[in-house]
């Protein structure tokens, strides 16, 4: 019995009880509704719980584990000589095993009984039904794969009658336990609340999942090289080894990224805070509404157009329009027509990572800037203050904690942005200061070590998550005490 | 009124001297400044929203007009099948010369001399390569068009395309452009023929990758990216809802409620890649789900989303009056009865605002779906999530790393379309917003 | 009672009243806050040296025509002011004249304390400072004794003058936010409601301070409590739906007001 059909079954048991619960329910009021504790759709739901929860639950932990299960013991009857060559052979040998085991099920028991007799050999009479196999096939494997397809139709067997079994009996004590002064609402209500905590516990997983995951492959990665020199290092340069060969291990030095990263990262804020600063004030302290209800939105847009379309148009615009300025600024000053800018550029990437990061900036400061309680504004004006002292004096320094804040968030956004520096950034990892010429970012080469064919035990690929931890622990810190911020400058006000 | 011209008199003679200089010349220039600084600011930011709106749609409206060749085609059985085996060989037909069924059409309908070697592929050339896909296509399709002679519109070359738009620069040197001459002069004598022809490119929305520009297309793209958005939205939006249920109305206010909190809006502000690093490490690595899934692109960008609906439902369920809360209580309702038959519904319009606007920021994400290897060149439609499937901004991506010209006239066409399905997102956001919007 | 004696009371307080020059007129004075209009033609004088309460009940308009005076109107959007008022007969909505300057010269404390969240020694400086009115710290510094003695203050924080502004109690924030108006030396201060935020022993001194500013400024107020405008001011004006129903003198406002609604409402039957 395949999964799904039994998965109908225990949904098909699900609704029966429901509808035995609530008519039972109905019966036990005897046409009185209001003698019930709980109307009977509770007493429904009731049943329905205890027909599928448990059922479900014991299905999805089968399904889960069972496969592994039986891996494991088929890989323990494996012949010794096989088992002893160790792990990884042994790994490839039940993968083989697994690819027969498909392979004979297919078979009609003719082909079946030919294969037995030797008359054919595994390969060809696998290759018939499409699966391939990398080596010739051995005669035990064939005696493996014959108990992998026993055991596994043995685990289906039981699987259905163990959650058939529960998901009926559940129905039956839920059935047994109605009456007219159940409490049914209480208890659906129950697992409401705890469907509804576990949903909330999602946000705690992730995180758990991210730093567990990444934390995870962070150390196989410094199993081969040393923190020191990924932390401190000046060099990167990974060298995509080709598989199994030792001793090519490259140089993982995080600095040269780290400093891509941060300088981009500066650059873009030194464009996007003055500008998303002042337009802000503008629209907090100047703008008629309808100026307001015009800009607002436009900034906006900026903010939901998608990161790869920055990308695109610092790759087709940005990116030549400075490499020709420069050119023609150069040609003015010393005749020689040569660009100083390279198209792909620190500048280039700063300038339109911070286009779009304007809107960000001038979103979050505005909403600061207008929570500033009006009646600061007035004392000052009342005192004679303009308007732009007003701001400057006393809303801008009123406003200061909470717009840090926003800037740090909005540089955490920086640092962490992928599209914008994958295609305007460069893929040079150096150590240099002048921002004309292109530079690499940690989010790049994650990228860079993560497209291509994988594999997952090289430093090559692994580095990739000690990069993202680093990643993530810098926006982390960022976040958090810019959000700490943030909120203590919002209770200041409230 | 003598009370008042008394007064006046008397404020007359009271002397100036009472006039301080508070530098008001210099503080109002000031002033100005500053606004202008303001005005300068939002100036600049709305310059360039029209600079890069500008750049894409100049530089990708032609992608939605592809240049076409009728050619009238002679289905020769020669050149088809000579041997006649196709009743017995069906894979004959797959395999046949089409090409030269292109060629002998246009040496036919440009008269070139068929000995003249360079001239033929010259004009060879200005056919797409994808004429053999398409033709095998229509043979396969109806074998008994074998003998006849067909009129069918087969795709321009990328080049010709851009030259037929007029984005090629003709006053280059010869040498050095991609189109010669005499091309040029078939392609007038093509379109003074009526054979050469601009029609809609709808191409662009149903093939899926090609590594030539005419034929690729962003079909395929756009249904991995509505499977994702599908497993998103079934995910996120009752997870998302019943997480804010659960933090706003239930939840105890102590240290891990507060810790929840935190982590919910630091999710919110985590780098998108790392979620790509997760969904690599966990879903593909750890549970081993297939590489280039569209499954797996929703998982991922679900994680991404479910902070920024968490955050949306709690202010749509915050915004919800106690009195209504307390109204419902008053009449014996239970605490889950009154959030999911009052609360709820009342919050449901800033909610599904939210979600859309959680749905829009995953369509438009790129750098995780990257790692987990949906960076893929897929020709065919996925048939389910679990198939190997692209999105339409890694699609946007692939292209923009190509080199050739057409290709930027397809990725600025492809980002034009994700920008149309973003403005309408945002815009049903706005009106659900403004039809439902209470104030309290 | 005598009718006739009542005009030749009321003549005498006239010409009494009359010998103190008029420091700002209000000619014809409505105000719109849109379609709605808030003021209805107000004619209003307020004399030199002299506390001028506006009373009323809440809605009536006399906190709109306290703002229209240092023109606090122009910051609310859609806020349209017709009529006349000048100070020391220039007009005030003139274009020539500036709001700022203005502003210099009538100062204004508002009905809840505003200190800004800086030291005490800022706040008091921040209008000297805009203004440009000290050319040095010695200056300052004695400015902000002054502001703070004249406002009654200086005893209580001459010791923590670089402690926030905000950790001052409600009163002493108020007096803080008056001896703020009072270092820009202005012509005329504007309180609205001053008191209203605050507790009878802090509401006492202030009313206190009001009292002996009143022999360099000339104040107006508006206040909600009649006892208070009794207390305090020489002149009072009861202001009803946007109208001006009566100006007088204070005494005799609360003795013998000519008008019915005056009162009535002093009497508490509506308010």
């Amino acid at each position: 019995m395949s999964a799904s059909l039994l998965f109908l079954l225990v949904l098909l048991v699900g609704a029966s009880a429901f509808v035995m619960g609530r008519s039972r329910a109905m019966a036990t009021a005897g046409g009185k509704l209001s003698s019930l504790h709980s109307l009977p759709g509770y007493h429904g739901s009731y049943a329905a719980i205890w027909a599928l929860l448990p059922s479900l639950v014991v299905l999805a932990v089968w399904l889960v584990a069972a496969p592994p299960m039986i891996d494991r013991s088929v890989l323990f009857h494996l012949p010794t000589e096989v088992l002893n060559q160790g792990n990884a052979p042994a790994q490839l040998a039940l993968g083989q095993v697994k690819s027969v085991a498909r392979g004979l099920a297919l078979l009609s028991d003719a082909e079946r009984s030919a294969l037995d007799s030797g008359s054919i050999n595994l390969r060809d009479a696998m290759g018939a039904k499409g699966i391939p196999l990398a080596g010739a096939g051995e005669p035990w494997m064939i005696e493996s794969a014959t108990t992998f397809n026993r055991m596994t139709a043995n685990s289906h067997l039981a699987m259905a009658g163990v959650v058939l079994l529960l998901a009926i009996g559940g129905t039956l004590l839920a059935l047994r336990g109605i009456s007219q002064r159940f409490r049914a609402r209480n208890r659906v209500e129950q697992v409401i609340l705890g469907g509804l905590i576990l949903a909330s516990s999602i946000a705690i997983l992730t995180t758990v999942g991210i730093i567990g995951s990444m934390l995870s492959e962070a150390l196989r990665f410094f199993a081969s090289v040393s923190p020191m020199e990924f932390f401190f290092g000046t060099v990167w340069d990974p060298r995509f080894a080709a598989a199994g060969q030792a001793g090519q291990a490259g140089q993982f030095g995080l600095l040269p990224l780290l400093a891509g990263t941060l300088y981009i990262a500066f650059v873009a804020m030194l464009f996007a805070v003055p500008i998303g600063l002042f337009a802000a004030i503008y629209m907090a302290e100047y703008a008629s509404n309808t100026v307001r209800s015009i800009a607002k939105p436009l900034l906006e847009i900026l903010a939901g157009i998608p990161t790869i379309v920055y990308g695109f148009f610092a790759l087709v615009t940005v990116g030549p329009f400075l490499r020709d300025i420069s050119g023609q600024l150069n040609g003015l000053v010393t005749g020689n027509y040569a660009s100083f800018i390279q198209a792909q550029s620190v500048l280039t990437a700063g300038i339109v990572m911070g286009i779009m990061l304007i809107p960000f900036v001038s979103s979050l400061s505005d909403d600061i800037i207008t929570q500033v309680p009006g009646s600061l504004r007035d004392g000052s004006l009342g005192l004679g203050a303009t308007r732009s002292e007003t701001i400057k004096r006393v809303v801008l320094p009123a406003a200061l904690p909470g717009i840090v804040g926003a800037l740090l968030l909005t540089a955490s956004r920086a640092v962490g942005e992928t599209m914008i520096v994958v295609l305007a950034a460069g893929v040079a990892a150096r150590m240099q200061i002048n921002p004309f010429e292109p530079m690499t970012t940690v989010t790049v080469k994650i990228v860079n070590q993560l497209t291509g064919d994988l594999e997952f035990t090289s430093p090559q690929t692994l580095v990739a998550f000690a990069l993202g931890i680093t990643l993530f622990a810098i926006t982390l810190c960022l976040n958090i005490y810019a959000l700490y911020i943030v909120r203590k400058y919002r209770e200041q006000y409230e | 009124m003598t009370d008042m011209t008394s007064s006046l008199a008397g404020a007359s003679q009271r002397p100036a001297s009472t006039r301080r200089d508070i530098g008001i010349k210099r503080r109002y220039a000031a002033e100005r400044r500053f606004r202008a600084y303001g005005i300068g600011a939002i100036s600049i930011g709305i310059f360039f929203l029209g600079l890069l709106l500008w750049t894409v749609v100049s530089k990708g409206y032609t992608a939605f007009l592809q240049t076409e060749i009728v050619l009238p085609i002679t289905f020769s059985e020669q050149v088809i099948d000579p041997k006649n085996e196709r009743a017995t060989n069906p894979g004959k037909l797959m395999t046949a010369n089409y090409p030269l069924l292109v060629r002998d059409a246009l040496v036919q309908k440009l008269g070139l001399d068929p000995a003249n070697r360079a001239d033929v592929k010259l004009a060879t050339d200005m056919v797409s390569a994808s004429a053999r896909t398409q033709l095998r296509d229509v043979v396969v399709a109806n074998p008994a068009i074998i003998g006849q002679t067909v009129p069918v519109a087969l795709l321009a070359e990328g080049n010709i395309d851009s030259a037929n738009k007029g984005q090629i620069d003709v006053t280059v040197d010869e040498a050095n452009r991609k189109v010669k001459d005499k091309q040029l002069g078939w392609m007038q004598t093509l379109s003074q023929d009526g054979a050469m022809t601009k029609s809609f490119n709808t191409g662009l929305f149903t093939s899926g990758a090609s590594s030539r520009p005419e034929a690729a297309g962003i079909g395929v793209a756009a249904l991995g990216s509505l499977y994702m958005m599908l497993i998103v939205l079934a995910l996120s939006l009752p997870i998302g809802v019943s997480a804010s249920i659960y933090l706003e109305e239930f939840a105890p206010k102590n240290k891990l409620t507060d810790l929840i909190e935190v982590n919910i809006n630091n999710l919110a502000a985590v780098p998108s890649i790392v979620y790509g690093l997760l969904g690599l490490s966990i879903f593909i690595n750890f549970a081993g789900m297939p590489r280039s899934a569209a499954l797996v692109g929703g998982l991922v960008l679900t994680l991404m989303t479910l902070p920024t609906i968490i955050i949306a439902t709690r202010a749509a369920l915050k915004a919800v009056p106690p009195s209504i809360r307390a109204a419902a209580l008053g009449l014996g309702a239970s605490k889950m009865q009154t959030i999911f038959h009052h609360v709820l519904p009342l919050a449901m319009p800033g909610i599904l605002t939210g979600t859309i606007i959680g749905l829009a920021h995953a369509l438009g994400e790129t750098a995780p779906l990257l790692l987990i290897g949906m960076v893929a060149f897929v020709v065919d439609f996925p048939g389910s999530p679990l198939e190997p499937s692209t999105a339409l901004p890694v699609q946007i991506y692939m292209w923009a790393n190509e080199a050739e010209r057409a290709f930027v006239e397809r990725t600025s066409g492809a980002i034009i379309v994700l920008l149309i399905f973003l403005v309408v997102m945002n815009l049903g956001a706005i009106l659900l917003r403004r039809r439902f919007e209470r104030r309290w | 009672m005598n009718m006739m004696s009542e005009a030749t009371l009321e003549k005498a307080v006239d010409q009494k009243m009359n010998a103190v020059p008029h420091k700002m007129i209000g000619k014809d004075v409505s105000v719109y806050y849109g379609e709605k209009r808030a003021l209805f033609d107000v004619n209003l004088n307020i004399r030199e040296n002299t506390v001028t309460a506006l009373i009323g009940p809440s809605g009536c308009g006399k906190s709109t025509f306290l703002r229209t005076l240092n023109r606090m109107n122009d910051t609310i959007d859609h806020c349209k002011v017709t009529g006349k008022i000048t100070l020391d007969g220039g007009d005030i909505y003139d274009p020539s004249i500036d709001v700022v300057e203005l502003r210099a010269r009538v100062g204004m404390v508002f009905q809840k304390p505003n200190p800004f969240p800086k030291s005490i020694y800022e706040n008091v400086t921040y209008g000297p400072k805009i203004h440009g009115l000290a050319r040095s710290k010695a200056e300052l510094d004695a400015i902000v004794e002054q502001s703070l003695q004249k406002a009654g203050l200086w005893n209580e924080v001459k010791d923590r003058l670089h402690e926030s502004g905000t950790g001052l109690s409600g009163g002493q924030q108020q007096r803080l936010c008056i001896a703020r108006a009072v270092a820009v030396s202005p012509e005329v201060i504007l309180m609205d409601e001053p008191c209203s935020a605050l507790d009878p022993i802090a509401t006492a001194k202030v009313e206190e301070l009001i009292h002996e500013l009143r022999a360099n400024y000339t104040i107006v107020i508006v206040t909600h409590s009649m006892q208070q405008a009794a207390r305090v001011s020489q002149r009072t004006a009861m202001f009803h739906l946007g109208n001006l129903v009566e100006e007088n003198d204070t005494d005799k406002m609360f003795t013998n007001p000519d008008d019915q609604r005056t009162q009535d409402y002093i009497m508490g039957r509506f308010g």
